[in-house]
């Protein structure tokens, strides 16, 4: 195409696209991607809440009942042990920064072939949670697992944790506070190599050091990956699924039952599409909070 | 630089430290090497319980060579590689159109727009689990690799254009203007001054997003069916049942489906990192 | 331009042709597994044959995409024949007129070559609407050695004898009855078997469709006996976190010796397994019950706005014969309802016949008798049950609870 001045004298839709070309490009170019978008994700959001007003198995025509599937789900104890699996999730998925700085502080050196090691320590968070499922569903197997067959040895007795009613929700959430602080350490490395020199060394020089360095000096300079490991945290944890649903399918009776897992169920196994939207409905509205909450910090910040 | 950094302590300080990396690795990688070691081991050795000593034969080979050749494995591999490979091409190239617009055009609805790409990202997948899947099936694409093509272009859509748009904003607008003047349209400036610029980051964000698009689990449940069509993730889980309690089957397995994502990573550190980490820089 | 034009004149000779002339059926299955579909193709082929004026479509769907298009089917612009499951899968769409009746292919002659049960099945208030092709047994596939070394002489045919096995093979350190309650309805196997053998078909029938309380005495019975074998540790423990297939590997490595599953854990036995391995059915629990089976059922039907009755009919009427359903079964392995088809040669499955075809009536399964929805909760609450057993009355309240929301009474 031409590198010289365009010819002001082109006629007809040669001219007109000339004089409009700065306005329309950013149409054409948002154009695709914002239909797509709009295809596969914002409809089918109106979409699913459209369709927690109904009661649906899939196949018959759709009955209208309004509110009833919500009024059935806020006296659902199947939901009520979903939400707080959940929660629990949630506070523990708070430890994953925490650790997760604990590790980048840990591999904060300069020493030869500390790149390799970084790198190997962020590997289970580019694994597939289907193949971290596996792992642990194996690791912990009451007869065939690796942990009883190392406990014995250390003098303890054999468990079976995803057998318990108690403890299998924890067993699946350790399963995922793995990657989780891998993902964290790799965020608050970053954070970490790419403070100012002068910042520390003059806070050395004050007579800072050790926890309160880096509580009053390090960590507020690190707001900002504590905000972003924070809210990717949160939303890890309430959209829990996979590892539900390689490890435990939601048993032992519903025990490590979550969300994410019972909208599925419900929607496939017990063909109740509309109440399984409605579950949908109100784990969107939950994250929708969380994460409102955490974009409307971006945008303050984004104005700022 | 913050902890001291090791070379100014003691060398036996330095010493402790390296012997400490490793052992924090090995615990680290712990369920990794424990999968890695009893992939090797023949089913013998899992059934007398020797699960944690050397195995007494090394079962490399024909345990892979299992795991391809009695399944269909293969298969599953191949169609990961079917529906990744193009569902990145699409997110990233619309997510470089969509970012270029953001960044660098001013419209009403722009910050908006911005947004919604943002929170679209952080919904929940059940909320358009139901919706998507009776799209696939009304307009025929269900249990096609097309419907996981087109739903993961779309939807990493969100990441890719905040990633793309962020990127794209801190390219100075003096070269644009500059190109501009130069009589190019606003559709070469982005195809001849843009798009070159912006490799470091579609190196970072096309390694990043085929980690997600090859290891998601979720969307080839719902979405497919036939064993023609299964991603690695789905295939995986679904030849558990027939591998029964042969570890050394389901490791090998396991290890071949992670490892694509794992040699990405090795091979584009950097960018995959530069991805993760974007806007997480400190003030 | 010349390309309409031409287009124009083609399109009106085609419309002033009239409908086609050749007869044309379509069928629309289910059976997309690769073995099933093999099997069907040939059947198909077969039929073909006989008919060369008839002109098939035979269209394969996979289970989720059938599943929801056979409603519209059903409903508009109908194929000629479709796959469907027997028993209340079917009396659903009954019920809501879609379905042919189809009671005069059940001549004389065809009456006396199916098995009764099987015709039960697909009659809905004395009319056929189906014709059922294959179905198979289920009971315990067990270790006999494991059971010899035991000192369990031969398999227990009635209750006491079961629990004295239980406490034998307990001392020989080898479990009595493996399970995987991972995926839930291996523990509706046992449910409706103890239901069936203490309080029989007509009751386990009327609490399938909703007609009984689940908090009624006579379910509580069935716990009770449950209970039986879960306090003498007949089970395997842990079976919370396993899948059935996980299960089997217990029966193979000598630490269970029963398992109560349908035929298809047959193909997975190990060659050098295979031949310690026995069939034999749930024993006699309550004398003078009948004697009662589970075997799920797989039929065919018309819709009832089919388009090419006449030749569907004759499809069915082909499928019903012995010869065909000998072929088909015998690539299945599963065992075909007519009595004089022979089953393919194996003693799995002539045991399994031999059982079927002198059960006094059939049941299909828990989750196709029973409605989806309440089936998942009832077959959680049995998994529980079998955890803690102390939980009996909280599990029954929730299922109970389930079953006034989804029978509505």
């Amino acid at each position: 195409m031409a590198d010289a001045p365009m010819p002001r004298t082109r006629a007809g839709l040669s001219a007109w696209w000339w004089r409009h070309q700065r306005a329309l490009t950013p149409l054409i170019l948002l154009a695709p991607g914002v239909l797509l978008f709009a295809l596969f994700v914002l409809y089918p959001i109106a979409e699913s809440i459209r369709l927690s007003l109904y009661d649906w198995d899939g196949v018959a025509p759709k009955v209208w009942v309004g509110l009833a599937n919500f009024t059935e789900l806020f006296g659902d104890p199947v939901f009520y042990t979903a939400l707080a699996n959940n929660l629990c999730w949630l506070a523990i998925f708070l430890l994953a920064p925490v650790f997760g700085l604990g590790l980048a502080l840990f591999l904060n050196q300069n020493v030869r072939g500390i790149r390799a090691i970084r790198a190997l320590f962020l590997m289970p968070f580019v694994i597939s949670q289907v193949v971290i499922g596996l792992i642990f569903a194996w690791f912990l197997n009451a007869d065939f697992g690796l942990l009883n067959d190392l406990l014995p040895r250390l003098g303890l007795s054999p468990v079976a944790p995803l057998d318990s009613g108690r403890w299998a929700i924890f067993a699946v959430i350790l399963a995922g506070l793995w990657p989780q602080t891998a993902y964290c350490m790799v965020l608050y490395l970053t954070g970490l190599t790419g403070l100012r020199p002068e910042l520390i060394d003059s806070a050395r020089m004050d007579g800072a050091k050790g926890m309160n360095l880096l509580w009053h000096v390090v960590l507020p300079h690190l707001r900002p990956v504590t905000f972003i490991v924070a809210m990717v945290c949160v939303v890890s944890a309430l959209r829990s699924f996979d590892l539900v649903m390689i490890m435990t399918a939601g048993g032992p009776y519903n025990s490590t039952m979550v969300l994410g897992y019972y909208m599925y169920e419900q929607t496939f196994l017990s063909l109740r599409y509309g109440y399984g939207a409605a579950i949908a409905t109100v784990l969107f509205a939950l994250m929708g909070t969380c994460v409102g909450f955490f974009l409307w910090q971006l945008l303050r910040r984004e104005q700022a | 630089m913050f902890p001291t950094p090791i070379a100014q302590v003691s060398s036996a300080a330095r010493r402790t430290y390296r012997a400490a990396l490793l052992v924090s690795l090995a615990l680290w990688l712990l369920p990794l090497l424990g999968v890695a070691l009893t992939s090797m081991r023949s089913i013998e050795d899992l059934n007398r319980g020797n699960f944690w000593g050397w195995p007494s034969e090394i079962k490399l080979v024909e345990n892979y060579a299992a795991v391809f050749g009695d399944t269909r494995m293969a298969q599953f591999f191949l169609n990961s590689v079917l529906i990744t490979l193009p569902a990145v091409a699409g997110a990233v190239a619309l997510a470089c159109m969509a970012g270029f617009a953001l960044a660098k055009f001013r419209f009403r609805g722009n910050l908006a727009l911005f947004i919604v790409f943002i929170a679209g990202n952080l919904v929940p997948f059940q909320i358009l689990m139901i919706p998507v899947r009776n799209l696939a099936l009304d307009l025929h694409f269900y249990d096609t690799r097309w419907a996981l093509i087109l739903f993961h272009a779309a939807f990493q859509i969100g990441f890719c254009t905040l990633f793309m748009r962020n990127f794209i904003k801190q390219l100075p607008d003096a070269m644009l203007d500059a190109a501009r003047i130069e009589g190019l349209s606003e559709l070469q400036v982005f195809w001849h001054v843009v798009l070159p610029l912006m490799r470091p980051a579609i190196a970072a964000i096309a390694a990043l997003t085929f980690t997600f698009v090859w290891n998601d689990y979720f969307w080839s449940l719902v979405l497919v069916q036939s064993d023609d069509v299964r991603p690695l993730t789905a295939g995986i889980q679904s030849l558990r049942g027939m591998w029964l309690a042969s570890w050394n089957l389901i490791s090998a397995g396991s290890i071949v489906a992670a490892l694509p994502p794992v040699l990405l990573f090795f091979l584009m550190q950097q960018h995959f990192i530069a991805g993760l980490t974007a806007g997480t820089e400190g003030d | 331009m010349r390309g309409v034009g031409g287009l124009a004149a083609l399109g009106l000779a085609l419309a002033l042709l009239g409908p086609a002339s050749a007869r044309t059926l379509v069928i629309n299955a289910n059976t997309s597994d690769p073995a099933p579909r093999a099997a069907w193709t040939a059947a198909v082929a077969g039929f073909q044959r006989e008919n060369p004026d008839i002109e098939v479509k035979f269209n394969v769907y996979d289970h989720e995409s059938y599943k929801r298009s056979i409603r519209n089917w059903l409903t508009g612009g109908s194929p000629d024949v479709v796959f469907w499951f027997a028993g209340n899968r079917m009396r659903g769409f009954v019920e809501r007129g879609l379905l042919a009746d189809i009671s005069p292919l059940f001549t004389p002659e065809v009456r006396a070559a199916l098995h009764r049960p099987a015709i039960d099945l697909v009659t809905v208030a004395g009319r056929q609407y189906g014709a059922p092709y294959s179905y198979y047994q289920i009971g315990f596939y067990f270790r006999r050695d494991l059971l010899d070394r035991a000192g369990v002489a031969a398999f227990p045919r009635d209750w006491v004898e079961l629990l004295e096995a239980c406490r034998k093979l307990k001392i020989a350190s080898i479990d009595a009855f493996a399970i995987g309650s991972k995926d839930l309805w291996p523990t509706a196997a046992w449910f409706d078997y103890l239901n069936l053998r203490i309080n029989g078909h007509a009751f386990h029938m009327d609490l399938m469709r909703g007609a009984i309380r689940y908090t009624d005495e006579r379910v509580r019975a069935v716990f009770a006996r449950w209970r039986e074998l879960l306090d003498a540790g007949c089970f395997t423990r842990n079976h919370a976190s396993v899948s059935w297939q996980e299960s089997q590997a217990l029966l193979y490595q000598d630490r269970a010796a029963m398992m109560l599953i349908g035929n298809y854990i047959v193909a997975n036995f190990p060659a050098d397994i295979r031949e310690k391995m026995d069939f034999a059915p749930f024993p006699v629990v309550k004398p003078g019950v009948g004697r009662y089976e589970d075997a799920p059922m797989n039929s065919l039907h018309i819709p009832a706005g089919a388009r090419n009755k006449d030749d569907a009919r004759r499809f069915l009427a082909y499928v019903l014969r012995a010869d065909t359903q000998e072929a088909i079964n015998r690539a299945l392995l599963l065992l075909p309802v007519n009595l004089k088809a022979a089953t393919a040669d194996d003693r799995f499955l002539k045991k399994g016949q031999a059982l079927l075809t002198q059960a006094d009536a059939l049941a299909q399964f828990f989750d196709r008798d029973t409605s989806e929805d309440l089936a998942t909760i009832a077959m959680k609450g049995f998994q529980e049950f079998m955890i803690d057993p102390q939980r009996l009355d909280t599990v029954l309240a929730t299922i109970e609870r389930a079953r006034r929301r989804v029978y509505k009474h």
